[in-house]
Parts: structure tokens; C-alpha cells; sequence
């Protein structure tokens, strides 16, 4: 992005001007502050207090909100390593709710929040629906799925912040949806792109009056989407899609939403300090360059997770003050993963998983590879496995049972209906060192 | 009493079955029959041969994912009813066909059909006492030929 957008797209509203619209001065001496207290409720936590206590940090040597850059790294292994509640900060009786990640395998990683970071939480989801266009007038239909995932409660407590109606539908069941739509005639719509792709495709093809919903606008999150995905759900249905970004180990949704100009996600920098880091040299890196998300949030109480490594990729623009009066660095969409996590109809998939699927069925592991598509509205997934001589058989009904039990593991750790296609021994490509057994067609790069 | 029967993985692809039939032809290896079952995606070529042993060892040197698998030939009158009376048999004795193929021989007036039984051994016992050919491998290849 270089020209910055000066035309809005609907009229601009805030929901908090006096924290999205905070002199830079006065930010950047809040985050400070609040950075302090971060990292004394993280000195709670055995692993930050043994990992800061080795750096030398105490929260008095904390005086910028720029020392940020000292603090140690957390990643998703250490959740795990962790398990359950090990980074938690707080007494069990102060926590008053927990989410969890997506994770259909193995263990989640939990959230856990306080009766503050849930009243917290419910403003910065205010802040990025109010800052693409929902009223409290209007009707909003959640199509995320309700339970662990922090995008359907965290969006349901910001609607409700907010004054407007929640349409709790949760996800699935496309014809019920569209009835929904327009029956309660919703004017806003919440779910991950590739379910509105699917939502647009079934309303379109069974030849629904347009003037039969009253949809205007859409949120989408759980996954990454790209600008051309935006301009056919906006043009097919006719409304405005918004982009925002959140994750469960920060918290879930409200990290970051989209204005009315457009000019990449506002990041909410009272309450997180997000910063672009090079992921080889794990230095920061000067706003402008991209390179991979680093969050850590100033306010949570129950997880102060510190310098969280997202292994998202994207850029913090740097070219001037937004038109809409936050003052507020904006950052762009995700543009990739530094590592090799798939995200298919939202689900977070490793390429291990679907290896540990695979070794589950005779020898079925060595040689495979994972063809991810959207030939349609959602994502497909196909994994090619090259025949061994101990899943081989002269029986058709043998081969068809292998294959059966293949697609039925994948669905077992991957949660995901997935595609097996065999294939011929040594057809599939070979790799030295590291193998590149994805291939993934979807074109989200942005 | 049982033959040899080799089948491979075949990719529906064009030009697939002919590589290994190239294969076979550069060995001098003849084929007796063979039978294809397929789905839309894969299919699996079994075949009869003289020396299977052989033919395994240079399909496999080949690339070729190879399964060995004992079937039971048959002789059967090459005239209206001769497949029905066999089946009949088989049927009696409470055996399953898992598939089944059948050729022509050159000479005579015979036809060989190759089964996979679930139970080879029972299906043999009543063949046999029904008074049917089971043929061995030397019989086999020699009406073969």
C-alpha cells in the first residue's frame, strides 16, 4: 500500500476516541506504563519470571514502551509445554471465562480471562464492528461457531456492548442461515470468508431476491482472505466486508480492525504493542518492512503473554495519519506464515498431523503430498499417497477399505473431510533436506 | 493345485498398462491373461503369467508395488451353461468369489476361469468332486501354448 485512501467507504464512527484517538505522545507514554504492568503480572508466572530474572529485567528497568524489544519471546510450544493453565497469572477464582484455540487435535491452548479482560475484551470488538459500520439499530447473525473458538463469544460480547441484536445462528447449516437472513433480516453478517463465499454462492445459484435480505455489511476473521476476495463477495452481494485480526493466545479477536478508509487494520496500541520482526535474526524490524507479527498485549490479566510469535507475516504501514481520526498504526493483511500451518475452512492444520494420520494405516506415511485448492467457496484439501507394497492389494474392496480408513484418520486428527487420492509408487516428487509437501493453490498471498 | 497370480497398482493415466506390458515383452515374459479392475481414480491389473517369479523381480526392479497371490484355475465347457454349472458348484459349497476372470484357450473346447476364493482350499474340494479340472500350473501353460 502507498497512496493512502482519503475516500471513506461508509460514515466513519469511533467507539472510543479517547483511546483510539490518542495523541501519539500520550500513547506511547501509556503503553509504557501499561508495559510495566505487564511485565509485573508476567513475574507471576514461573516461566517469564525465570526467563526475565536471566535477562536482568525487572518492571522498574522498564521505561519505554521501545524495551518492549528486550523482553523474551513466547511461542506456541510454550503453551504446550505449559499445559494447562502454566502461563496463567491469576488465582483460579479470578478467572471468569475461558476459550480455547480451534484445535480439533490434541490438547487447546487455553485462554483464560478475568471478569476485566472479558469487560475489555467486549470494547475492543465494539471498536473494530462500530469502525465497519454497525449500529446498535442493527441485527448481527454470528456464524462462528459457539464454544471454545474466541471468535463467536468475543464478537457476541462486543455486539452486545455495542446495543445491537445478536443473531446467534453459530456455524453450519447454509439453508438455515439464508432463512435466517431473511426472516430476521440481519443487517450484518459474522463468519470466516470461505463460509460467506459459500453463504454468497448458495444465494446467488437458488435465485434469491436480493431485496429478500437486508444484508450490509460482513466481518470476517479465522482466516487469512485477500483483496479479491473481497471485491466478488462485495460485488456479488452487494455489501462491505471488514477485516480484522486477533488471536486466542492474545486473546482472541480485537487486536486489530479495519476503518472506514481501508488503509490496512487499525492496531489497538492502548491495549497491545505489535511489532515486525525479521524471523531468522528475530530482530525488529522499522515499520514499512514485512516480516512476521510480533503481539504482546498490555492489559490481560489472567494471560500477560509477552512478544507472542504469531508466524503471521505482514508489514505496519508507516505513511502518515489515517483519515478517520485514529491515530493508530495500521497493519496490513496476513501475506503468509513463517511456518508451515495450513488454515482450511479456518482450522489450523499442521503437515505433521496429516503424517501422523497417515502412519496410522499400514505404511502409508513415507511418500505423500498435500494439494491444498478453493476450487469453489471452500477450501479443499486432496492428499496424494504414493501406493506401498504393504497397503497393496489384489482386492478392489481391500484398496477402497485403505482408502476409507485413510480419509477416516485424517478426519480423526485433522477434523477435516479430506480427499485420498492414490497415486502410482515413486511419482511424487523427492525432496533433499527439507521436503516442500504442500501445495497449496488457494492464491491468498496478497 | 493353486497358480500365481501378480497384480500391480496402475494410476488411471494413459500409457500406464503399456509400460508394464513393455516391461514384460523386454523379459520375454508372455502373458497368459490378464484382468483390470478399476475405479475412477486407480485400478489394479492382475495378471497370469509363465514364470511370475520373474516377472515380479523385473516389475519390481522397475518400480512397480507387486502383489503375489495364489488363484484357483478352472476348466469349464466352452458352450451355452458351462460358466452356470460351474457356479452352481462353487455356490453349493458356501465359498466366495472375491473376482473372477475367464479365457479361451487357443485349442480345444475350453475355457479357464481364474477365481479368488475366500476359502481357495473348500472351493478346490468341490470343484474336484464335482468332477471338474482344476488345473495346475503345468497344465495350465501347457494348453496355454
Amino acid at each position: 500500500m502507498n497512496a493512502m485512501n482519503t475516500k471513506p467507504v461508509t460514515e466513519n464512527r469511533i467507539w472510543q476516541p479517547e483511546w483510539e484517538c490518542m495523541p501519539r505522545q500520550e500513547l506511547k507514554a501509556l503503553q509504557a506504563v501499561r508495559l510495566r504492568e505487564a511485565v509485573t503480572r508476567a513475574m507471576r508466572v514461573p516461566f517469564y519470571r525465570e526467563k526475565l530474572t536471566k535477562l536482568g529485567i525487572t518492571p522498574e528497568k522498564i521505561r519505554s514502551a521501545d524495551d518492549v524489544r528486550h523482553l523474551p519471546f513466547t511461542e506456541k510450544i510454550d503453551f504446550r509445554d505449559n499445559y494447562p493453565l502454566g502461563l496463567t497469572a491469576v488465582e483460579r477464582s479470578e478467572i471468569a471465562r475461558f476459550q480455547g484455540t480451534s484445535g480439533t487435535t490434541g490438547k487447546p491452548i487455553w485462554t483464560a480471562y478475568t471478569r476485566n479482560d472479558v469487560d475489555r475484551w467486549a470494547d475492543l470488538c465494539a471498536r473494530f464492528l462500530v469502525s465497519g459500520g454497525v449500529r446498535p439499530e442493527h441485527t448481527v447473525q454470528i456464524s462462528f461457531g459457539f464454544g471454545l473458538f474466541t471468535g463467536g463469544f468475543g464478537l457476541h460480547n462486543g455486539i452486545q456492548r455495542l446495543g445491537a441484536a445478536i443473531l446467534p445462528v453459530s456455524s453450519g447449516n447454509s439453508a438455515r442461515q439464508i432463512m435466517c437472513m431473511q426472516d430476521l433480516r440481519p443487517e450484518v453478517l459474522i463468519c470466516t470468508p470461505s463460509y460467506a463465499l459459500k453463504l454468497m454462492d448458495d444465494i446467488l445459484s437458488g435465485g434469491l431476491d436480493r431485496s429478500s435480505i437486508a444484508l450490509e455489511h460482513a466481518h470476517f476473521g479465522g482466516e487469512p482472505w485477500t483483496e479479491a476476495m473481497r471485491e466478488r463477495i462485495e460485488n456479488g452481494l452487494g455489501i462491505l466486508c471488514w477485516n480484522n485480526y486477533g488471536m486466542a493466545e492474545c486473546g482472541g479477536p480485537g487486536l486489530s480492525g479495519e476503518c472506514v478508509y481501508r488503509n490496512g487494520m487499525h492496531i489497538q496500541e492502548d491495549q497491545f504493542i505489535v511489532e515486525v520482526i525479521d524471523p531468522d535474526s528475530l530482530e525488529p524490524l522499522p515499520y514499512g518492512e514485512k516480516g512476521e507479527f510480533v503481539v504482546t498485549p498490555l492489559c490481560r490479566e489472567a494471560l500477560p503473554t509477552l512478544r507472542y510469535r504469531t508466524r503471521d507475516i505482514g508489514i505496519i504501514y508507516d505513511n502518515g495519519e489515517c483519515a478517520c481520526g485514529r491515530t493508530t498504526r495500521r497493519m496490513s493483511r496476513i501475506m503468509g506464515r513463517t511456518d508451515d500451518m495450513l488454515i482450511i475452512r479456518g482450522v489450523n492444520v499442521f503437515p505433521s498431523q496429516i503424517e501422523t494420520a497417515l502412519m496410522r494405516v499400514e505404511d502409508a506415511a513415507p511418500h505423500y503430498m498435500i494439494e491444498v485448492s478453493r476450487p469453489g467457496a471452500l477450501d479443499e484439501v486432496t492428499v496424494l499417497i504414493e501406493v506401498q507394497p504393504g497397503m497393496f492389494s489384489d482386492s478392489m474392496s481391500e484398496m477402497q477399505g485403505i482408502q476409507t480408513r485413510l480419509v477416516k484418520e485424517l478426519y480423526a486428527v485433522t477434523g477435516l473431510q479430506m480427499q485420498v487420492k492414490l497415486v502410482g509408487p515413486n511419482t511424487l516428487e523427492r525432496f533433499e533436506g527439507k521436503s516442500r509437501r504442500v501445495k497449496d493453490t488457494r492464491n491468498l498471498g496478497c | 493345485m493353486k497358480i500365481h497370480q501378480i497384480s500391480l497398482f496402475l494410476e488411471n493415466k494413459p500409457g500406464h498398462l503399456n509400460a508394464i506390458c513393455r516391461t514384460l515383452a523386454e523379459n520375454q515374459i508372455n502373458i497368459v491373461t490378464l484382468s483390470l479392475a478399476d475405479t475412477q481414480q486407480f485400478g489394479i491389473v492382475r495378471l497370469i503369467v509363465e514364470d511370475w517369479e520373474k516377472a515380479k523381480e523385473v516389475l519390481e526392479k522397475s518400480g512397480y508395488v507387486v502383489n503375489v497371490r495364489e488363484v484357483v484355475a478352472a476348466a469349464v465347457a466352452d458352450r451355452p451353461g458351462g460358466m452356470s454349472e460351474m457356479l452352481e458348484i462353487i455356490g453349493k459349497c458356501g465359498v466366495n468369489i472375491e473376482y473372477m476372470y475367464a479365457f479361451a484357450l487357443r485349442h480345444g473346447s475350453e475355457a479357464v476361469l481364474v477365481f479368488r476364493f475366500d476359502k481357495p482350499d473348500r472351493a478346490i474340494e468341490a470343484l474336484k468332486s464335482a468332477g471338474r479340472d482344476v488345473l495346475d500350473a503345468v497344465t495350465l501353460f501347457g494348453e496355454a501354448k
